[in-house]
């Protein structure tokens, strides 16, 4: 594929005429250029909430440019039902995209909310000068700091508080993206976005219900509570996700506040055609998965030509799945099967463990009916057990030697029922002697299995190779699971 | 209350990794309410909103009272006072034959829980101090000495208000811009997870003497080991 942005550049100098091609005497934002002193009448820079990213600029002049941001300290939703009070720029996390050209000159306004308990400040990465801006712009409550700096150097660029102590004002959702176009403009496409990972930390739990407050040790260990695109699980998804039309070019600007964690940021189903990596002005082609630093950024920019749900994601996955990094990119436009088939075969396959699900759903409404025989636990039981638990005890219960105890004809399993609940519920590791042979293995809990499913499994394998007991209730199960204590996480 | 005096680990980089002594001293039990405030002005008319010269009180010294000597319906009285500047302060102090605190003896007392001198490592403490922080200041004040005292019988210097001290400008070394920002600050102080004590002196970093704040009060100190 032919390098689109030199092309593009190339072009958008020649019509712009002598004036621009001065400018561009040196390579456009290799390195820092000074285009002179601001021309026209000072603009007010149009700042937009995410995922909104401000109109191009159109402006082929370097300007004054005012920018006022507002910082606000605010309660808002960061998952359904949980609260969290985020420290913002412009009141959203991430903050207000800010948008100017590359040599304008930025007269930056930095207003301290009167209602907020906390001095703040910013540092914009995309600043030349100690502190980015920092120290000039330390501002208590109920006050406002000015200060101007030249943008020099045209990129994608993190801005951030940087107040003592940072790590927590970071954490509280303080960033946002300052976006400083070449002289000639950007490439148009259809959509441009604004997405932001961020990594949070809460007293309570993964979605524990109720205001959460900043959890400071968690943060010093780096274990987050959530990992969030623009801070909050439902920024981007259901109605706000984000949408595109089969065959437009969507650019994503696409940044990572931290505080702590790096970025493996993907598009499920899209390869990227463009990526400026690190924010820079080089581009990768044809790239699976980005990597975006703490306090870093990258333009992505991909064309969408089958319709459906992108999923957006850090594919250090379990950020995605167990703790909130997902958001959706909706498509909507006519099927292309050339490209993608959509699911052609969806059969049965079980392979040699064929399971007899009819049992399962037999027994299912059978208690739904009050009517459940032992005989049809036994039967759904031995479905399940087909397919979860022979993997290792083995279709005949007898285990393997030395490594996974015998269920079959077993002293340690007969002889306590709710010992026997708890581990397969719980999960068991360490040292046991099972039939005067010692065991030391790890069996992963299994509660992710409804009450009834476990129920079935347990008669089964108490009644089966020469095992005799009574039947297990989905009760039974249901009393242990809530009296016991579980690893967090298990359950999810 | 009587504050015995005792060998302090500062979290300030003054005096780095040695201890300092704090002399025995009195600290005033509550953080100064609206009536107490109301009651100086009423005897002090130069420090009354509108005759204050902006010098000394930005303008928006006691904003939030409905008037000159009326700081509001009377579940206020036993509010603290706030936005107050730190010559405000001062002169309240002064005229109850006082003083601020400085930022040592402020910090010393701040230490203590409910029953030792020094929480500091307790991580409750910290939470408990960061989960006012994680609220914004728009709601309104609870009266003073509403929660428990600590060990010293000193009421409410977390989870209320910001206090003003003595030397509020001068914690930082006067070199060091980055200590205002970014990891600056964090490399000089001591106990790098202290961030809750942190976030107190990078607020009274970012104030002029003349600045007011909604979350901002104060109380007085005197020096002696008897009460007066």
């Amino acid at each position: 594929m032919m390098p689109f942005s030199r092309l593009f550049f190339i072009c958008a100098f020649s019509s712009l005429g002598v004036a621009v091609m001065a400018e561009a005497a040196s390579p456009p934002g290799a390195q820092g250029g000074d285009f002179g002193p601001p021309r026209g009448a000072p603009i007010r820079a149009v700042l937009t909430s995410p995922p909104a990213v401000p109109p191009p600029l159109h402006r082929n002049y370097p300007a004054k440019v005012i920018v006022e941001l507002e910082v606000r300290e605010i309660q808002k939703e960061i998952s359904e039902g949980v609260t969290y009070t985020f420290w913002t720029f412009g009141g959203t996390t991430p903050g207000s995209f800010i948008r100017v050209r590359q040599g304008d000159t930025v007269e930056f306004h930095l207003k301290n909310h009167p209602d907020n308990k906390m001095p703040h400040n910013i540092d914009l990465h995309g600043v030349t000068g100690p502190g980015g801006g920092a120290a000039s712009s330390f501002t208590a409550p109920g006050h406002e700091s000015q200060f101007t700096f030249k943008a020099l150097n045209q990129g994608i660029y993190v801005y951030h508080c940087a107040t003592a102590p940072v790590g927590m004002h970071v954490g509280n959702g303080m960033y946002g993206l300052m976006l400083v176009e070449p002289p000639g403009g950007m490439k148009p496409v259809d959509h441009e976005y604004y997405v932001m990972q961020g990594d949070f930390y809460t007293v309570g739990k993964y979605r524990e219900r109720g205001h959460q407050d900043f959890d400071m040790q968690k943060a010093i260990d780096e274990k987050p509570t959530y990992v969030l695109f623009n801070g909050s699980e439902g920024a981007l998804v259901g109605e706000n996700a984000l949408k595109a039309k089969v065959g437009e070019t969507v650019r994503l600007f696409v940044g990572n506040g931290g505080p702590n964690l790096v970025s493996s940021f993907h598009v499920i189903g899209a390869i990227f055609d463009r990526v400026r990596y690190e924010g820079g002005v080089h581009e990768q082609e044809n790239v699976q998965t980005t990597l975006i630093p703490a306090g870093g950024a990258a333009i992505v920019e991909f064309h969408l030509r089958v319709p459906g749900s992108y999923v957006l994601v850090d594919h250090s996955i379990f950020r995605a799945f167990n703790k909130g990094a997902l958001a959706i990119l909706k498509a909507d436009g006519p099927e292309n099967k050339l490209v993608y088939s959509g699911k052609e075969v969806d059969s049965v396959y079980l392979g040699d463990k064929a399971a007899n699900l009819a049992a399962v759903s037999e027994a299912r409404s059978a208690e739904e009916r009050g009517t459940l025989t032992k005989e049809q636990q036994m039967k759904a039981g031995e479905s399940r057990f087909t397919g979860t638990c022979s993997v290792c005890h083995q279709a005949d219960g007898k285990g393997v030697a030395n490594v996974f105890p015998p269920l079959a004809g077993s002293d340690f399993l007969m002889a306590d029922k709710s010992r026997a609940i708890g581990i397969v519920l719980n999960g068991l590791s360490g040292k046991v002697t099972v039939n005067a042979n010692g065991y030391d293995s790890v069996m992963p809990p299994m509660s992710q299995l409804n009450d009834d499913e476990l129920a079935n499994i347990l008669t089964y394998v108490r009644n089966s190779w020469g095992n005799s007991g009574d039947a297990v209730s989905a009760e039974e199960v249901k009393a242990i699971r809530n009296s016991t204590r579980r690893a967090e996480g298990a359950a999810h | 209350m009587p504050i015995a005096g005792a060998e302090f680990r500062s979290a300030l980089p003054v005096g780095q990794q040695s201890p300092q002594l704090v002399r025995s001293f009195l600290l005033q039990q509550h953080a100064v309410t609206n009536a107490e405030f109301l009651a100086f002005v009423r005897a002090n008319p130069q420090w009354r909103r509108g005759a204050v010269p902006v010098v000394l009180a930005g303008g928006d010294y006691l904003a939030h009272w409905a008037g000159p000597l009326d700081p509001g319906p009377p579940g206020v009285d036993l509010q603290p006072v706030t936005r107050v500047s730190w010559f405000a302060a001062e002169a309240y102090c002064e005229a109850q034959a006082a003083r601020l605190p400085y930022w040592l003896e402020w910090e010393f007392v701040a230490a203590a829980g409910v029953r030792e001198r020094d929480a500091r490592s307790d991580p409750a403490w910290r939470q408990q101090i960061l989960d006012w922080y994680a609220h914004p200041a728009s709601a309104p004040l609870l009266p003073v000495e509403q929660r428990v005292a600590n060990v010293y019988g000193v009421y409410d210097l977390h989870g209320l208000v910001w206090e003003w001290v003595q030397d509020f400008n001068s914690l930082l070394p006067s070199d060091a811009d980055p200590e205002k920002f970014c990891g600056g600050a964090a490399q000089n102080l001591q106990q790098k997870e202290n961030y809750a004590i942190l976030m107190r002196i990078a607020l009274l970093g970012s104030l002029q003497a003349t600045d007011t704040g909604r979350a901002v009060g104060f109380r007085c100190a005197r020096d002696g080991e008897n009460a007066p």
